[in-house]
């Protein structure tokens, strides 16, 4: 009950501060499974996406967070866990020891997929501060999308919310976004690492600048 | 029709809109079944919708205007907030404009209707042309970031005298005392709006039936010479025409009803040209067939302080 109201109210809020528009230029809002994956640049960028996915596809997408932020302090644990449904992930570096006993940051979104659900990543890895559009990815998308083949890929650009909520600042500024699905892909037969990451990156790439205003 | 109460004059001048609406509504379905034969078709389409979008303007300002002042000021912050929005969000800014932003937003918007609620003449007429004008660059150059300073600090002032000073011009029109005119205020508002709308839609309609020569072919391509003069004379006529709600005489009327719709016209022009310089071709898609708020307001803002103006110095005290 309490999860519910908070889930509404959060997708209601987002939706009110930022305009959050949808926009399904290379895809339906179909309820099939998909890996949606997108550029980050600030802590709201999963519950935009997630707030422009209509409910029915909502409650069976889960974002993947970094464990290290988010799984820190009751309200963040409350939200990430029981609001957003997230899939948490280490993102920390370990060395020595630690580094062999670590398990595979792709098990846990593995496993949400064998579990029937659509994943919202952000292959960056990190949020982008930089003047550049998008950081270069990490390998994480090709080693999902292997041990995943049966889903489809949907690269998603999010158009100003940098603007709304740059990192550092905590007053939310009211300007207009817009969450827009581009076309569905899928790892080819014989690509090999790189070829995959640069072509996701660069659908990505592509994807925003046919989205952006001058 | 002078002996009526405001009232009675307000309602029916809804219903005299209500009327012109029935009747576009009919030409439109007709079009729609004749003409277009129930195939999609752009322009007719677009009429239809900007149609559909005007029945829900007209109720909407008829219930803001049910809550009386409290009402009007209320549509109008809101309206203000919506065109900000939309202007900075095509605007270039940067990072370091971020806190001004908010302070537009969340400080300054809300502070100029509330001087409008009290009727304060001198601070509210000042307060965003002198006091905004200096405290947002203080604000910016706190956060420290030098690059394109002059530009980003004019950019966020200029969005705030649009959409926030020169829009809240309109309900400053209640803040009026005109001699022998005292309780009628809601109708100065019926007046200007009625007369820069019907302004836009005659140029529309003008323009379709008789334009040819293109008038600003670079800056906004759809407008023309026969529209422009079509469109602002016979909009100059129906002001004229409603003399009877205002405290101006007939031919009053017609010239402030002509400064309304030429001030009109070049608000259009000067918005299309930030729209084609930012590369856009609507400021939003909030009203379909019209695109954003501030392409429904875009002849507003510049109007409404003019005709603030003249009203002021030549009716009141």
């Amino acid at each position: 009950m309490l999860t519910a109201s908070v889930q509404f109210l959060i997708a209601g809020f987002a939706r009110l501060v930022t305009g959050a528009q949808a926009r399904w230029i290379g895809c339906a809002p179909r309820n099939v499974q998909r890996i949606y994956f997108a550029n980050h640049s600030s802590h709201g960028d999963f519950v935009l996406i997630w707030a422009a996915l209509p409910p029915p596809l909502r409650a069976s997408t889960r974002p993947i967070a970094g464990a290290d932020y988010w799984d820190r302090g009751t309200v963040k644990r409350f939200l990430i866990r029981d609001v957003f449904n997230g899939v948490l992930i280490d993102r920390t570096r370990p060395v020595g020891e630690e580094a062999r006993n670590r398990s595979d940051p792709i098990e846990p979104m593995a496993g949400a997929v064998e579990q029937g659900y659509s994943l919202i990543l952000f292959p960056e890895g990190t949020r982008n501060t930089s003047e550049e559009p998008l950081l270069p990815f990490k390998s994480g998308i090709y080693h999902l999308a292997k041990r995943c083949p049966q889903v489809e890929l949907v690269p998603v650009w999010i158009e100003n919310l940098h603007r709304v909520m740059p990192k550092g600042e905590f007053l939310p500024v009211p300007l207009l976004c817009s969450v827009n699905f581009g076309e569905p892909m899928r790892l080819g037969a014989m690509e090999d690492k790189n070829t995959f990451v640069e072509r996701t990156r660069s659908a990505l790439l592509a994807l925003g600048a046919s989205v952006k205003p001058a | 029709m002078q002996h009526l109460t405001p009232q009675q004059q307000t309602l029916w001048l809804f219903a005299g809109t209500a009327v012109v609406l029935v009747i576009a509504s009919l030409i439109g379905w007709i079009l729609k079944l004749r003409v277009a034969r129930n195939q999609p078709h752009g322009t007719i389409d677009n009429l239809n919708s900007r149609i559909k979008a005007w029945w829900f303007m007209v109720a909407i300002i008829g219930l803001a205007f049910l809550f009386g002042k409290t009402g009007v000021l209320a549509l109008f912050a809101l309206a203000s907030f919506l065109a900000l929005r939309e202007f900075l969000t095509i605007a270039p800014t940067r990072r370091g404009d971020h806190i001004a932003m908010w302070v537009s937003f969340f400080v300054i918007l809300p502070l100029q209707y509330f001087l409008i609620a009290i009727e304060w003449y001198g601070l509210f007429s000042i307060f965003i042309p002198v006091y905004a004008f200096l405290l947002l660059p203080i604000v910016a150059v706190m956060a420290g970031q030098v690059k394109e300073f002059l530009p980003r600090s004019a950019t966020v002032q200029w969005g705030l005298m649009i959409c926030v000073f020169c829009i809240s011009h309109v309900p400053a029109l209640l803040t009026l005392q005109i001699p022998g005119y005292a309780g009628r205020n809601l109708l100065l508002i019926v007046f200007l709006i009625l007369v820069v709308q019907s302004s836009d839609v005659l140029q529309y309609v003008w323009g379709k039936l008789f334009g040819k020569h293109k008038i600003a072919p670079d800056v906004s391509p759809s407008k023309t010479v026969e529209g422009f003069v079509g469109g602002v004379a016979s909009a100059a006529l129906l002001g004229a025409s409603l003399y009877w709600i205002t405290p101006f005489n007939f031919w009053q009327a017609g010239l402030i009803a002509l400064a309304i719709a030429l001030m009109g016209f070049c608000g259009g022009l000067v918005m299309s040209a930030i729209k084609r310089d930012r590369g856009v071709k609507d400021w939003g898609n909030m009203i379909e067939g019209h695109g954003g708020m501030l392409d429904r307001l875009d002849s507003v803002c510049f109007s409404a302080p003019v005709f603030f103006h003249l009203t002021r110095y030549w009716w009141t005290l």
